[in-house]
């Protein structure tokens, strides 16, 4: 099968130049995977092409990169699922991290994120005489998130990370939901209280990219969600991400819709002034256009049953 | 052909241009509406109360289903994230039958039952499966082809793919774009098209949402775009009511009009602007219109 690899390039020693896109034309078998396509362009066609990659099976999350534009690993991905008809696919460096050369990037930003939330147990007690060891049914749930090969393929992709690099990110956000939920860690609550604070949980946008692109379905968003809830659970819940959360779920289970005027003013608080005086000219601009919500938030058709639906499903869940 | 339409909470909240834009496009179209909110059903949960509490947004939804199966019609609608956060319930519902049958226990109290059959279905997707854009094609009396516009998802419409079966119907992967062709526009194309707007984090990190605004519609404009569209209201009100923040932060002009998809459509199907309230976003839509003879 004959490609044509557009790979996006960058030589550090010309950086004035930027990076650039150069086309390869390859012919590689049915079968091949991206990274047998660059391989081969390295050694047959161009050897200063540079790329990072080792066990070539998925396992050592060395090769991950842009192809069409998404993160993917290029090991695991074939050629023939990505190439479009005129049998062309793009490469590109990962994203959000600096690129040293061609599709090789320096993935300090990455590790710095797994440091930052002290990716180890931290027992607290009597150290035991042997292993520190926990029952199965305790760690099984933790086999998802612990599949992670820290490729950075959710790093590459975040939306959030594109904007402010202070954010933790989602490789290290499911890192740390691995030990805020391992029965042995005795630390859980100062890490939710850390991960409570600004550019952490709260700052994801649940944009769901993480959970596409991991190639090992660690759904990297899911365990941003499910520290939320633990966090909120645990009596983080005086910030304005919480807040929203709370606020909205009273809402619809109040009135079965969503009462828009109200979401931001409770959110903030309603004596919070420098939050009103910043909402007030979004809030002015709306109101001249006519789309300011009701004042008056009229609750959906027979909201009885709804409010009964809820509040029997909160007694179940109090009860387990 | 008649639907079970789910308008969401923003088409009568915060966009409220939104909703009888959309009734008299689907008239239009020859869509009938059995409006589900006037049935009782209840917000989606916006994946905002999921945080807290996935059963009760599951059931909730489930119960919007299950009223859908008791007027026997296909559920539409007209919002990337209520059709996303459908779509994610209804897997969930219909793989795992012990799950449903736990979520129906609870709906039995009030005489529902969801069976599982629903197809939560976006008016983008339904345009391009019943309708086809063939049939869109020649239903257009005032053709866009002045026009450049960069489509804008939402992230609910694209990604999780699985959720919303993008195997089964590959063509919802460029829905938008087809659509605005078929229009007679061009479509300007760029990496941020299936990117978030920075709604969901507005209330909670402001710099990082409106910087989202500012990159995407800072982007196409530099492209020669004319205007954005939309098949998400949660979107528009970000990109279009914080631009000007978005335009003061990133320190440049952009004033990018960004339209609802049913107004789009709308204007190409013969509808005046009033018609469609355009009058009544931020971001003036004045100049777009007036390159297709449109009064703003």
């Amino acid at each position: 099968m004959e490609v044509t690899v557009s790979v996006r390039r960058f030589d550090p020693e010309r950086s004035e130049q930027g990076s650039y896109w150069q086309d390869y034309g390859v012919d590689v078998e049915e079968t091949a995977s991206v990274l047998d396509s660059l391989i081969k362009i390295r050694e047959e066609i161009d050897g200063s092409l540079a790329l990072r990659c080792s066990c070539r099976s998925a396992i050592c999350g060395s090769c991950a990169m842009r192809i069409n534009g998404h993160a993917k690993l290029a090991c695991n991905t074939k050629m023939t699922e990505v190439v479009s008809e005129e049998n062309k696919i793009t490469v590109e460096p990962a994203g959000n991290m600096p690129v040293l050369k061609d599709l090789v990037v320096d993935q300090k930003l990455f590790w710095d994120k797994i440091r930052q939330v002290s990716p180890w147990i931290r027992p607290v007690g009597e150290e035991p005489t042997g292993e520190y060891l926990a029952p199965n049914e305790d760690m099984v749930h933790l086999a998802g998130v612990m599949a992670c090969i820290m490729c950075g393929a959710c790093v590459s992709d975040c939306t959030v990370l594109e904007v402010d690099k202070n954010f933790i990110g989602p490789a290290a956000l499911a890192k740390a939901y691995r030990f805020v939920a391992d029965p042995r860690d005795g630390e859980n609550r100062s890490r939710l209280g850390i991960l409570s604070e600004y550019s952490g949980i709260w700052d994801c946008t649940r944009c769901y990219e993480c959970v596409e692109v991991c190639p090992k379905d660690v759904a990297p968003m899911d365990r941003i969600m499910a520290l939320r809830d633990e966090a909120m659970g645990q009596g983080y819940d005086d910030n304005y991400g919480a807040r929203h959360t709370e606020v909205f779920t009273q809402s619809v289970s109040h009135s079965g819709w969503l009462n828009e005027l109200m979401l931001p003013i409770k959110t903030f608080g309603m004596f919070n002034l420098p939050a009103m005086m910043n909402m007030a000219p979004v809030g002015l601009r709306a109101l001249l256009k006519g789309k300011m919500p009701s004042l008056f938030h009229k609750p959906v058709p027979q909201v009885e049953k709804v409010r009964r639906l809820v509040k029997k499903i909160a007694a179940e869940q109090k009860k387990n | 052909m008649k639907f079970a339409f789910f308008p969401g909470c923003v088409s009568r909240g915060g966009c409220p241009e939104l909703y009888p834009a959309t009734i008299k496009v689907c008239q239009k179209l020859g869509f009938e509406l059995d409006e589900l909110q006037e049935r009782g059903a209840t917000c989606t949960g916006a994946g905002v109360l999921q945080e807290k509490n996935q059963f009760l947004g599951d059931t909730l939804n489930a119960r919007t289903f299950a009223i859908a199966e008791q007027i026997d019609l296909p559920l539409m609608t007209i919002c990337s994230t209520c059709q996303g956060v459908m779509s994610q319930a209804n897997r969930r519902l219909t793989t795992n039958p012990e799950y449903l049958d736990k979520v129906n226990v609870h709906l039995a109290e009030e005489g529902l039952k969801y069976k599982g059959t629903v197809k939560p279905r976006h008016l983008l997707w339904i345009i391009i499966e019943e309708i086809g854009i063939e049939s869109l094609k020649s239903m257009v009396v005032r053709p866009l082809t002045n026009l450049n516009l960069a489509p804008f998802y939402g992230c609910y419409m694209v990604r999780p793919s699985d959720a919303l079966e993008f195997r089964l119907y590959p063509e919802r992967e460029d829905s938008l774009e087809r659509v605005m062709e078929a229009l007679g526009a061009s479509v300007v194309d760029y990496p941020g098209k299936t990117r978030c707007c920075g709604f969901p984090i507005l209330t909670i990190n402001e710099q990082n949402s409106v910087a989202m605004v500012a990159n995407h519609t800072g982007t196409v404009k530099d492209l020669g775009a004319d205007a954005m569209v939309t098949p998400c209201p949660l979107c528009h009100l970000n990109l279009d009511g914080y631009q000007p923040k978005a335009m003061q932060q990133a320190d440049r002009s952009i004033n990018l009009p960004i339209i609802h998809l049913p107004q789009l459509i709308g204007i190409a199907l013969g509808f005046d602007a009033k018609e469609m309230g355009l009058s009544r976003h931020i971001i003036s839509a004045k100049r777009m219109l007036s390159k297709v003879a449109v009064r703003g």
